[in-house]
């Protein structure tokens, strides 16, 4: 091995590399194109990733909800189509009966299907919004952020039903001045006045939230509006490790059940779960990523198998090269370790330009979609294994493709590569 | 390179002493280049035995044959044979780098060589930048940079023109002149005549193995 250290032997392979400028740019660009394949495509697959994951990172992962529906079935004494309520007194129940339910908040609003929106006053200023009643669960469901100073409703709001809010950020705009600060303020919402105690922050995507939203507490809702025990629908978490899709069809059966709704009732209950949504997407971006990765790998063997074609071919053309250092000297063993030398300090260099060029056109990329909301594309990166993996597999396997030719090259007799012209 | 085997060469029996300068001549499919071929150790013998000052030559492997060319021997070829992508100061430092010499005395010793066979301003010149005469002097430069006990040469002048072969002959005979054992293949009578001593080949067998006066090829030119 001592020959690999002497400045001798890298004198003739960069003599033999840089005096062949063809040669070498042919097989540099074959594995140069395949590492760099591979690094941009499993990136921009780990960026796309990313990108549903924090489009998910508000929501909790096996988050649902439930809400009720015209029955379809007649069952237990009431007719097909009843219309009827999910109530709050409902709560303990699931709780005790769905163990897996880890987070269970009402939810009531004014300001869609149908319902009036709440018409808000402040001074000369008015506008109509829709308003949410909430619990303080709520936010361990759907994370909520708020600006300097605010907070979310707390259980002594509840409690005592107390008059407070939260706005959006058009709400802020179109209520007070600029360089006003809301919290600690008044606005009438359908003639009640209430205090301001936070601002919360707009973030796209989900749907649920707007920047033209009011929460208030769900006791003060029910009361200001008359709604008595009932709720709009649940949101639900299950616990981390439990299958969302089995807690979601045990959740509905629980709620038939209570309810009095025909078990086979496809309507009645109606639910959106997160959490098949999220696995259904991540399940693409596995799919995407698992692709980028046999497309990449293939790549980089295609590149290698290049070297390999352009060595022996050269080889060939080099026969009486090779031929003329053996009849100078040169052992069977220098020959080869100079063919694989060459073989192999071209797939390295190769490969490392390769991932350079990969990793900037990643950074182009993440530059030219940072600022794009509705692209789910975010921070994609190659982990640094995969990176050392893929150069290592191609530097074991250049240097087994280099050692055909270099076969080659010293199994034929020094007179008959001399002899060939 | 057919499966049938074929006798060349049936019962050589020739000594060289050192300082000599052979001709080994005959028409072609003698078996001269095989001779020359089994001296260099290019080619082996299927029975016989080699002695090369003192050491027996037999059951080499690749890797000792190689070492013992690098050591022993020189060639000079018929084509050159020189490596079309190094300048020819590179050319004749190629077998000083199988020695194991140095980087600088390897530069040194090429300058040297090519400043003997006249080519020292044509040192940085690669192989298709010099004429057929220039480039078979760069392979005799070649050779000797290595100092071997014989220069084997397989038709030096086969692919030059008269006088460019006269000119190759002189240095040949310079270098003999020197003390250097040198054996030539040709076919040329006249090239043949610059010799010491001349070995006749047909069908493998020596039928002619005489002393000549040598004609200093200098006097031609």
């Amino acid at each position: 091995m001592s020959f690999l250290f002497k400045r001798d032997t890298w004198q003739e392979v960069f003599d033999s590399i840089g005096k062949n400028r063809v040669r070498t740019l042919i097989t540099v660009i074959g594995v140069l194109w395949g590492i760099f394949i591979y690094i941009a495509l499993s990136g921009a697959a780990k960026g796309l990733d990313n990108g549903f994951e924090k489009d998910f990172e508000k929501v909790s992962k096996n988050s649902m909800f439930l809400w009720t529906q015209p029955t379809s079935i007649p069952y237990g004494g009431y007719k097909i189509g009843r219309q009827f309520s999910l109530k709050y007194s409902d709560i303990p129940l699931f709780k005790s009966k769905v163990p897996e339910i880890q987070h269970i908040a009402p939810r009531s609003l004014r300001g869609r299907w149908g319902i009036p929106p709440g018409k808000v006053v402040r001074g000369q200023r008015t506008g109509e919004y829709t308003i949410y009643g909430d619990v303080p669960v709520f936010t361990k469901i759907f994370s909520m952020k708020f600006y300097d100073g605010g907070r979310f409703i707390n259980p002594d709001d509840i409690k005592e039903a107390r008059k407070v809010c939260l706005i959006g950020e058009r709400i802020q705009e179109e209520l007070f001045e600029e360089d006003e600060n809301p919290i600690g303020q008044y606005i009438r919402i359908d003639g009640v006045f209430f205090l301001v105690i936070g601002v919360h922050v707009y973030e796209q995507g989900g749907g649920f939230n707007s920047d033209s939203d009011i929460h208030i507490p769900f006791t003060t809702f029910r009361s200001m509006y008359n709604r008595g025990d009932k709720v709009g629908w649940f949101a639900l978490s299950a616990h981390d490790n439990t299958d969302v899709v089995a807690v979601e069809e045990k959740i509905k059966a629980t709620a038939k059940e209570i309810y009095r709704v025909h078990p086979d009732d496809e309507r009645g209950f109606g639910s959106f779960n997160l959490g098949r949504e999220f696995r259904r997407v991540s399940g693409f971006a596995k799919g995407v990523t698992l692709l980028s990765i046999i497309v990449g790998i293939a790549t980089i063997l295609a590149g290698v198998v290049g070297i390999g074609n352009i060595l022996l071919i050269s080889v060939k053309e080099r026969t009486k090269e090779f031929g003329i250092r053996r009849a100078l000297g040169a052992t069977p063993s220098e020959v080869r370790g100079q063919i694989l030398l060459e073989s192999v300090f071209l797939t390295l260099s190769a490969g490392m330009f390769g991932i350079v060029l990969g990793s900037l056109v990643l950074t182009l990329i993440r530059l030219a979609t940072q600022d794009l909301n509705d692209f789910p594309f975010t921070n994609p990166t190659v982990p640094v294994i995969l990176v050392i993996s893929s150069l290592l597999i191609m530097v074991v396997l250049g240097t087994l493709i280099g050692l055909i030719p270099a076969q080659r090259a010293v199994s034929i007799k020094p007179i008959d590569a001399l002899r060939e012209e | 390179m057919g499966n049938n085997s074929l006798h060349v060469l049936k019962g050589i029996d020739f000594k060289v002493k050192q300082g000599e300068l052979v001709a080994i001549m005959g028409s072609s499919g003698s078996g001269k280049s095989t001779l020359l071929n089994i001296l260099g150790m290019l080619d082996l013998a299927d029975d016989g035995s080699y002695t090369l000052d003192g050491v027996p030559i037999k059951n080499l492997s690749e890797t000792k044959a190689a070492n013992y060319r690098n050591k022993f021997l020189g060639f000079v070829f018929q084509s050159f044979n020189l490596i079309n992508y190094k300048t020819a100061e590179e050319n004749v430092a190629l077998p000083l780098l199988y020695q194991g010499v140095s980087r600088k005395t390897r530069i040194q010793k090429a300058k040297e060589y090519l400043k003997r066979v006249g080519l020292l301003e044509w040192a940085g010149h690669l192989p298709s930048e010099l004429s057929g005469g220039q480039k078979q002097r760069v392979a005799i430069a070649r050779a000797m940079a290595a100092q071997p006990k014989v220069l084997l040469a397989d038709e030096p002048t086969g692919a030059l023109d008269t006088k460019t072969s006269y000119e190759v002959m002189d240095l040949i005979q310079k270098l003999n002149d020197e003390g250097n054992t040198i054996l030539i293949v040709t076919h040329e009578p006249d090239i043949a005549e610059m010799c010491h001593r001349v070995v006749i080949l047909k069908d493998g067998k020596i039928i002619e193995d005489k002393k000549v006066d040598q004609v200093r090829a200098l006097d031609h030119v």
